[in-house]
């Protein structure tokens, strides 16, 4: 059963986790060649999200129970989660287009995949080479999240705080370009602005359409107030304001 | 026999023992028991809200309509299943499925009651417990965003991409509230498996404060109150449930991700909402309400916490609870978007870390001999205490009358109508009531409504 399973697959492989993993490597496998070549992006996040989880039940079934739930929260629920969030966001249409922009770039993308994992594969052959493994027994011997805890709280403390900052950092610059904050000042309530409008030297009132009292219906023509001086506020800004000549305001014969 | 089987609290070693077909009944029965709550669930939610609001709710199907649900689910699968022309039909399809198994599979963990005998196999009621049980539950919750998110986008529509979306922020924000009120749990029971937690509320710990032994309840929810509030609120915001049911705010939203869904599909979604409603009521009793164990009176009796009572105790209280679930709907108006943001990012969670953080003071602090931990905790509080007394006092000046406005405008504003404005009665009303009086009085009636 599942609780035997996990604290017992130290040495040897039981049938269950065997059984286990050949339908669950194949799944991964799938899940991986499905996110490069799947067509929308959204499809390939979640075939990620595929490999993700299990991933997830590889590390429970390799006695790892704390980081396979870990990962199955941390990534699968949270970070995949944004992914999907921002393809989302940009639309559900945005499938990739097979025509390449750069030439080669799949080739080169192949070389560089293979170099990769042969560089991080020749490290860890070479960081491991002369270390003997203490075995599962012993590193779970007061409980797997204990030991992670005693580890993560005194051997790793500095590094696991630094990655905290880092990714605190991280978090606090973006908010920093990204967001926009208003000072107090600057925001107006509904009372200051009707105090602004009311204000003296402001006009509370919607301003007068040009032309009114007018001789013409141009609109530079200002209006005329009703003392009968002419109101600059009635044109618009880019217009000059002007007194219509004599020959302007006679009667055009149109009335005949 | 191992004598840990004798016991009646399950330990870890008892998992993983079961034969074949006691592990497939178990199953079934966490199964069935979810669904069977949400059938029962509807009909007590709409009944109880019903009664708060003074009408009867359903009551016509079966005795007290009680399989008014069940008519309904028929109903629902009957109904033609439209698929939108603008889905994406795979993830359509999968996204309610992935929502009710998520919601199902947390029941795995949570224990229903202690060692029991089950044809000649003591066993716990439990399906199954591992040391990282809790972790399952919350890996559970954050898997069921997908269904909601997917539901959501695949729909091929603004509303319930706009509603998953909604809901896949907020269920992940509060998800973090809740994980940090677990913390706490972790730390005073000192485990992670939900069978360890209902075993150390068992008993009430000894608190010695100045010399005095205090006996302290084994409850994490009067133990750890804060983090049983905060987790309590965070838990209404993960179900997605009234007052925190934005996704499916029908005033903004049509009707959220589940927009598009018809028939059987919809159907899922419903369940999972309402197994998750059950299964996070669930939770809280096993993380803070004692799990299992019957509550305070009934203890005098000896028997009360054997064999298949504590199941009693068990579903009592996860129905006071989904009870509160529904007076909760019943009760408050829903929040708005961004009051709800701040209340899970600017008030749950800073309440917790500093909660979490006294909590671990006092936890390290707990071997030491008192006079140590007088100062270690005196300390502290007398600064905080100093600090509030001398805190720059920030209350506003009191905001100026009326009538100093109106004096303290400047020369050439607007003219304003006087202050004490009073509108004169009208002559004509007292006209008609004075034509009207006679006619009532002639007509003889009793009533002089005027």
């Amino acid at each position: 059963m599942t609780t035997s399973t996990v604290l017992a697959a130290a040495g040897e492989v039981s049938g269950g986790e065997e059984v286990t993993f050949w339908i669950l490597a194949p799944l991964a496998l799938i899940g991986g060649i499905g996110m490069v070549a799947a067509r929308n992006a959204v499809h390939s996040a979640l075939w990620l999200v595929l490999t993700m989880l299990c991933l997830g039940v590889f590390y429970v079934l390799q006695a790892g129970p704390f980081i396979g739930m870990v990962q199955i929260i941390v990534y699968t629920g949270a970070i995949m989660m944004l992914f999907l969030f921002v393809l989302m966001l940009v639309g559900r249409d945005s499938t990739d287009s097979l025509i390449e922009t750069l030439r080669g770039q799949r080739v080169a993308a192949i070389v560089l995949g293979l170099g990769f994992a042969g560089l991080v594969g020749g490290a860890l052959y070479r960081a491991l080479e002369g270390t003997t493994a203490v075995g599962l027994e012993q590193a779970n011997a007061e409980g797997n999240v204990q030991g992670i805890a005693r580890l993560l709280f005194t051997k790793y403390v500095f590094a696991f705080e630094l990655t905290s900052a880092l990714l605190i950092t991280a978090a606090v610059g973006a908010m920093v370009l990204a967001h926009i904050e208003r000072r107090k000042q600057d925001k107006v309530d509904q009372v200051s602005t009707m105090r602004a409008r009311f204000a003296p030297g402001n006009y509370p009132g919607p301003k007068p359409g040009p032309g009114v009292f007018a001789t013409s219906s141009s609109v530079a023509t200002p209006a005329r107030l009703p003392d009968g001086r002419l109101s600059e506020r009635s044109t618009p800004d880019i217009l000059p304001v002007r007194e219509l000549t004599a020959q302007e305001t006679t009667l055009k014969g149109t009335d005949r | 026999m191992t004598p840990s089987i004798l016991a009646q609290d399950p330990t870890l070693a008892d998992f993983g023992r079961d034969p074949w077909w006691l592990v497939l009944g178990k199953i079934v029965f966490a199964f069935a028991f979810g669904l069977l709550a949400t059938l029962l669930g509807v009909w007590f939610e709409r009944r109880v809200v019903g009664y708060m609001q003074v009408r009867p709710g359903p009551n016509q199907v079966g005795p007290f309509g009680l399989l008014q649900t069940l008519a309904d689910g028929l109903k629902m699968a009957f109904k033609e299943d439209i698929l939108p022309k603008a889905a994406d039909k795979v993830v359509y399809f999968f996204a309610p499925t992935i929502s009710v198994i998520c919601a199902v599979t947390a029941l795995s963990v949570v224990p229903f009651g202690p060692m029991v005998s089950i044809f000649g196999h003591h066993t716990p009621l439990q399906v199954t417990d591992v040391p990282v049980a809790v972790l399952l539950l919350l890996a559970c919750s954050s898997m069921g965003v997908y269904g909601i998110v997917l539901g959501g986008w695949a729909s091929g529509s603004t509303y319930p991409l706009l509603g998953g979306l909604r809901s896949s922020a907020q269920m992940i924000s509060y998800e973090v509230a809740m994980g940090l009120s677990i913390v706490a749990v972790f730390m005073t029971a000192g485990t992670m498996s939900t069978s360890g937690i209902v075993a150390k509320q068992a008993h009430g710990t000894q608190l010695s404060i100045g010399g005095f032994d205090l006996p302290a309840p084994g409850w994490y929810a009067i133990l750890l109150l804060p983090s049983f509030i905060i987790f309590f609120i965070a838990t209404v915001g993960e179900t997605n449930r009234a007052p925190f049911d934005l996704p499916e705010a029908e005033s903004e939203l049509v009707a959220g991700f589940m927009t598009e869904y018809s028939s059987l599909k919809f159907a899922l979604f419903m369940l999972s909402e309402y197994v998750a409603m059950v299964t996070m009521s669930a939770v809280t009793t096993t993380l803070f309400l004692g799990g299992w164990r019957a509550p305070w009176p009934i203890t005098i009796w000896e028997g009360a916490n054997s064999g298949w009572w504590p199941m009693l105790w068990f579903f009592g209280k996860v129905i006071a609870l989904v009870f509160v679930f529904v007076w909760l709907r019943g009760t408050l108006p829903r929040l708005r978007y961004d009051q709800f943001m701040r209340l899970g990012w600017k008030v749950l969670l800073p309440i917790n870390l500093v909660w979490i953080l006294v909590l671990s003071g006092l936890r390290s602090i707990e071997d030491w001999d008192s006079r140590s931990k007088v100062i270690a905790v005196g300390i502290p509080a007398g600064i905080l205490l100093i600090a509030t007394i001398f805190w720059p006092s920030r209350k506003p000046k009191p905001k100026p009358t009326t009538q100093e406005q109106v004096d303290n405008r400047p020369y050439g504003s607007f003219p304003l109508p006087p202050m004490d404005l009073q509108v004169p009665p009208s002559p004509r009303i007292t006209r008609v009531v004075a034509e009207r009086e006679p006619a009532n009085i002639v007509a003889g009636s009793d009533s002089r409504e005027v």
